[in-house]
């Protein structure tokens, strides 16, 4: 049964394509600009695009921060979505060091500017990039990423900061950039978010929200 | 080695999608939305937007198509053509844009670049830079679809942008756009050489081939095009199976 997704828009970014995206997938929609509002939600989708601490500093002055928080603790389904992954940790690295809703242990950090072989990396990452199994996660079961395992799924990126968790068994899923391998994605129980976008990634990013749409 | 992306150009003029010669003479194609949802459904990995009579109007017309478009298509969507302040800018992403592409207004302008990578972000702001040769291995900078000269050498306008905040470049050869006689290889050489930010190569695609050499030894990270497509000459599936022939990492697309 499919329930409704609320997309919790802070003003800064850009909604209308994760809107678009979850209703292509046949959800119902509504956008929530209060945070009164975000403890009555079912399932809850946090975007983000731009800096960290633009976004952290817009979700804490409207009172967000604390309604985010509570609704976590209530074990419903949610997704965070790039920056709205991001802002999940205890700090980003980003103009200076900010601090997150540390709801997930661990820190954002620019992506390496080297690569492996030591080469000038290019930064941002923009571009389409593998999800891949992490070492810590066997396999994709029960997960958004269920039924990807064996078509090398692409999805859209686009980052010059990436997240480290301290626990290695949230990871969901990883990329490599540069012979570097980094955390695309990650789960701790109702809590999944993604540093790349679904809402951009064509019909497998789809596949993903609508997996998140039957939770 | 990163995944090349493959991106359909699509000029716009009025309802209309439309393709020039040397970035001048134009003729009518078809319905975009149309051509970008069967680009989208043929597996491009981007799309680029450009209002080509925007200087006619003063400013970019395209909000209500890129709104149609976005409906159905989930895949990046950059739009460029006569932004020139930061509202231009935000209305654009409104409408369903992910970045936003400035040639003119940053060059007259260049603050703006900052105002737009400070507000949306780096990755929104593409600095869109069209280049014509002068001598050996020197480019100038054109605005105005090629028409106008700027005196700048295209290399210092590209670093200073990316300096001033543009996450990325849209670079197109004003002498082999809409020619079909392969990009300019020294130009992408120089200019990707010179930048960390990613660099999309544009104007000159006329065989697979020619996707190979900007790849290769433009050392571009992305390639975009728009005759070969709009006029029927090659598929996305051709460019696709042509990198993956020649061993170019291209994203795995299974329509």
């Amino acid at each position: 049964m499919k329930s409704k997704i609320s997309i919790l828009d802070y003003g800064l970014c850009n909604i209308y394509n994760v809107i678009r995206a979850f209703e292509y997938c046949g959800a119902e929609v509504e956008v929530i600009h209060d945070s009164t509002k975000i403890c009555k939600a079912s399932k809850l989708v946090i975007p983000g695009v731009g800096s960290f601490k633009g976004c952290i500093t817009e979700i804490r002055s409207q009172g967000m921060d604390y309604e985010i928080i509570r609704y976590v603790n209530m074990n419903r389904p949610f997704l965070g979505i790039c920056v709205g992954m991001q802002m999940l940790f205890d700090y980003s690295q980003e103009f200076g060091t900010n601090s997150g809703l540390g709801i997930i242990n661990g820190c954002v950090i620019e992506i390496p500017r080297l690569t492996i072989d030591g080469k000038v990396q290019r930064i941002p990452h923009i571009g389409w990039n593998e999800l891949i199994q992490t070492e810590t996660k066997s396999n994709w079961n029960n997960t958004v990423f269920s039924g990807l395992e064996n078509s090398q799924p692409s999805v859209y990126f686009v980052h010059s900061f990436v997240c480290h968790p301290s626990n290695h068994s949230v990871r969901l899923a990883d990329f490599l950039y540069g012979g570097i391998r980094m955390c695309a994605a990650i789960q701790h129980n109702n809590i999944i978010a993604t540093q790349f976008h679904p809402e951009r990634s064509g019909h497998i990013g789809l596949d993903i929200l609508n997996r998140f749409i039957l939770i | 080695m990163n995944n090349i992306r493959i991106i359909p150009r699509l000029d716009i003029k009025g309802k209309n999608l439309i393709k020039g010669i040397c970035l001048e003479g134009l003729r009518v194609i078809g319905n975009p939305t149309q051509h970008a949802i069967k680009y989208y459904n043929d597996g491009a990995d981007e799309l680029i937007f450009m209002d080509a009579v925007a200087s006619l109007y003063g400013r970019n017309m395209l909000t209500e198509l890129i709104n149609e478009i976005a409906r159905d298509v989930f895949i990046p969507i950059t739009v460029g053509g006569g932004i020139r302040t930061i509202q231009d800018a935000r209305h654009i992403l409104r409408s369903g844009a992910d970045k936003i592409a400035i040639n003119t207004a940053a060059i007259s302008n260049p603050e703006l670049i900052s105002e737009v990578a400070y507000k949306f972000g780096s990755q929104s702001m593409v600095v869109s830079v069209e280049a014509k040769s002068i001598s050996h291995n020197r480019w100038e900078v054109y605005t105005d679809n090629g028409r106008e000269r700027t005196g700048m050498d295209v290399v210092e306008w590209v670093q200073r942008a990316v300096s001033l905040g543009a996450g990325e470049v849209l670079l197109t050869s004003v002498d082999r756009e809409g020619t079909r006689r392969g990009f300019d290889l020294d130009l992408i050489q120089q200019v990707s050489s010179s930048v960390s930010v990613p660099v999309i190569a544009s104007g000159g695609m006329g065989k697979p081939d020619d996707f190979i050499s900007a790849v290769l030894q433009g050392k571009a990270d992305a390639v975009s095009m728009a005759d070969v497509l709009h006029y029927k000459r090659l598929t996305i599936h051709d460019i696709r199976n042509e990198c993956l022939s020649k061993g170019l990492l291209v994203r795995s697309f299974k329509s």
